[in-house]
């Protein structure tokens, strides 16, 4: 508590040391902080367990001063302890990240810290995200050339963070980009766009296994087009990953792979898109022991849609780095005023599908099982697809305005879940969400948001013989509410209680979840009451109630958050 | 530890001992259009008038609430005003592609790019989507809002009508 007090007393000594500190020695700082704490009070009914120091923390703040084409940065992160969810490596504070860049019309240089993609990431991509506690950062260097307008070269060197510590494996890298039509004179007024690129990135770790012979070197390479004219434009990156024996992919000498293509039309009032996406064994991290979001070097992005809703976001995809195939379609088209379907203010609709699969593996010869450790795994075939689902969702999303003072959205969604793959689980979990968000204007700064959300799971059975059980699948069904009342530009309010309760028209349901046979959820409350006041860059909000346990994702990166109980503060301020 | 907190404490005072007042500019990163071009964030301009920079995703409600929101009114805004709004739309490789065909879908009039590895988004020191800022003629950063509740658009108005005045 000392600790949180005195990092508090900090942040806003220097905030306030700050705040009209826009000019220092000829340049600026600039610089934003956020503090998150929470009680945690024990909850058995919910399954929040009782954590002994009562009150934890995560907070940061960086701060940037910039001047001319200089700029150097710090970040301070402090975390009394880790908040529930997050590693617990993290637990201290210190100085997490500090740069200095030099910025010139031919060259750019870093020293330290930095963050950086090449392509589609899938060579390489160095990402933070505080919220999740996810942080990749290089430490090292980082220098771009742009010897002709078009071109940039990038090169990288360094070590990636990990919690307070780095990983071992050193990272090597270089990227080149080309834009035919800048570099190629009578292209300049083309309509036809194309950019190529190539990336090569390679990491060196000792190998110190005492039975398997590792490489040491391990390299990956890329390329990449993007293509566009008028409205169309199709973006396609392939990658190759030498043999690279990990944790991961439980220590077969494969070669791995990936292709993800991504296309899209669109005019004015319409827009279509298409994605595909191929990994096979592309796991590639700074420390090849290392797990979950860990010192990963390169980035596979799930190709299913981000969704917003927590009921949507209730069942989320991550890709599988181990093999995976899968496809996203989706249409936009807005309904003009005066319209039938558009009625007097116009009508938005998306529909959107994904599919996603395992690939097709086979054994090498009949004496050696699929990614038999020491072996070479298996072999697949490029662009092969297995039968097992992994995940489906197909969603409607309708935005229509009533009334100059009445709005909504309404979304369904179809979800398909293989908790076996997702989360080493029992089977496919299939639901159905219903939401409905509407927003009522009741004065011109004053609105009332309506949230209600429902998740039904479906009806399902385990076991032979007199053991069959039937019930609901996972959790069983939910409902939700939410009412969020503001007034602009300072304040809101909002209450809101989301309700476990299985099936009630059914006697066998109400007793029986068949994928969480330990948790008793039937018939909880999660309820929860906030507030929050905003003034220009700076927020704080309060928030007292319970939170189900689930899977966060912002972004393409997710982290588990347990059950807990209490009240969470946050503030956050930029300067 | 303590040596650390002396040091953030002797950097802090030494920073007031130099202040004046002034304000920040726009950044130079690197970002793209939705067609695949990079363009640096230092180019920005509307010929002397304000710009509104508001950092937003594909998967972000109230972002795409208040970009809605402005849309309705937005021709009224240019015409009286002459600014420009620039959406940065920090959607990664899993959704970038979303953003043309969702944005055209929506029917929106902005100068729309993509900050894939939320490049700018750090160098502007935006904690969370979404987030805005209002640049004025001279490309300074004048204002900013974080979060977005209805009718914040009209406070943003406002404050831009007092830019052109």
């Amino acid at each position: 508590m000392q600790k949180v007090l005195l990092l508090v007393t900090i942040l806003l000594v220097s905030f306030g040391a700050f705040a009209q500190l826009d000019n220092v020695m000829g340049g600026s700082v600039s610089g934003n902080f956020k503090l998150d704490a929470q009680t945690y009070s024990p909850d058995s009914i919910i399954g929040a367990d009782t954590i002994s120091e009562k009150l934890l923390s995560n907070s940061y703040m960086n701060i940037i001063y910039t001047n001319g084409n200089f700029k150097a940065g710090v970040r301070f992160e402090g975390y009394f302890n880790a908040m529930e969810g997050y590693e617990k490596q993290y637990n201290g504070f210190g100085l997490a990240s500090r740069f200095a860049t030099y910025t010139g019309d031919f060259v750019e240089v870093t020293a330290g810290n930095f963050y950086e993609q090449f392509g589609n990431g899938l060579a390489f991509r160095a990402y933070e995200d505080r919220d999740l506690g996810y942080d990749n950062a290089m430490d090292g260097a980082l220098v771009k050339v742009k010897p002709h307008d078009g071109i940039i070269l990038k090169g990288i060197i360094g070590q990636q963070r990990l919690y307070w510590e780095k990983a071992e494996g050193l990272v090597r890298g270089a990227d080149a980009e080309f834009a035919i039509n800048s570099i190629i004179g009578g292209f300049a007024e083309s309509n036809h766009r194309i950019t190529l690129g190539g990336s090569f990135v390679s990491k060196f770790q000792k190998d110190e296994d005492p039975t398997l012979i590792l490489p040491e070197n391990v390299a990956i390479g890329a390329g990449r087009i993007n293509y566009s004219i008028s409205g169309f434009n199709i973006t396609s990156e392939y990658a190759y990953k030498s043999q690279d024996p990990s944790f991961d992919n439980r220590n077969i000498y494969k070669s791995g792979s990936a292709l993800l293509v991504n296309t899209n039309y669109s005019q004015k009032g319409f827009g279509v898109m298409v994605q595909y996406k191929w990994v096979d064994n592309m796991s590639f991290r700074s420390d090849r022991n290392e797990s979950i979001n860990n010192v990963l070097i390169n980035n596979l992005p799930a190709i299913s849609k981000n969704h917003a809703y927590s009921y949507s976001a209730m069942y989320p995809y991550a890709t599988q780095a181990n093999g995976e195939a899968g496809f996203q379609i989706e249409i936009f088209k807005k309904f003009n005023k005066g319209s039938f379907i558009g009625g007097k203010y116009g009508t938005m609709m998306s529909m959107n599908f994904s599919r996603i699969t395992g690939i097709d593996k086979t054994p090498l010869n009949d004496s050696t099982k699929i990614g038999q450790s020491g072996t070479d795994g298996y072999t697949t075939s490029f662009l092969s697809m297995s039968d097992e689902l992994y995940y489906q969702d197909a969603n409607i999303d309708i935005t229509k305005k009533f009334s100059k003072k009445l709005k909504g959205v309404f979304t369904y969604q179809n979800i398909k879940y293989n908790q076996k793959v997702l989360e080493v689980h029992l089977d496919v979990v299939e639901a159905n969400i219903f939401i409905a968000d509407l927003t009522w204007k009741i004065k011109p700064k004053h609105s009332l948001r309506i949230e209600a959300q429902a998740l039904f799971t479906s009806q399902d059975s385990i076991g032979e013989g007199d053991y069959r059980e039937y019930g609901k699948q996972d959790y069983g069904d939910w409902a939700m509410l939410t009412l969020e009342y503001t007034i602009s530009p300072n304040w809101f309010f909002a209450v809101s209680d989301q309700w476990n309760y299985v099936s009630f028209d059914d006697d066998i349901a109400k007793k029986t979840l068949l994928y969480n046979h330990n948790k008793e959820l039937d018939r909880i409350h999660y309820y929860s009451v906030a507030m929050g006041y905003t003034k220009g860059p700076t927020r704080v909000a309060l928030s007292y109630g319970k939170q189900r346990e689930g899977i966060l994702c912002v972004g393409g990166v997710c982290r588990a958050v347990p059950a807990s109980n209490g009240l969470l503060l946050t503030l956050s301020h930029t300067f | 530890m303590k040596k650390l907190f002396t040091t953030i404490i002797l950097v802090s005072l030494v920073m007031v001992g130099f202040s004046q007042s002034g304000e920040s500019s726009i950044p130079s990163i690197d970002i793209k259009t939705t067609n695949g071009k990079t363009v640096n964030s230092s180019t920005f301009s509307n010929d002397g008038k304000p710009m509104v920079i508001s950092f937003w995703a594909t998967w972000c409600k109230p972002c795409v609430r208040e970009l809605s929101n402005i849309a309705e009114v937005y021709e009224t805004w240019v015409d009286e005003t002459g600014v420009k709004l620039i959406a940065i739309s920090i959607d990664d490789a899993r959704s970038m592609s979303r953003v043309a065909p969702f944005t055209n879908g929506k029917g929106w009039d902005y100068e729309i790019y993509i900050d894939t590895n939320s490049d700018l988004k750090r160098a502007m020191n935006v904690p969370n989507v979404p987030h805005t800022f209002l640049i004025d003629g001279e490309g300074k950063i004048v204002y900013q809002h974080t979060s977005y509740s209805d009718g914040d658009e009209k406070q943003l108005y406002e404050k831009i009508k007092k830019l052109v005045e």
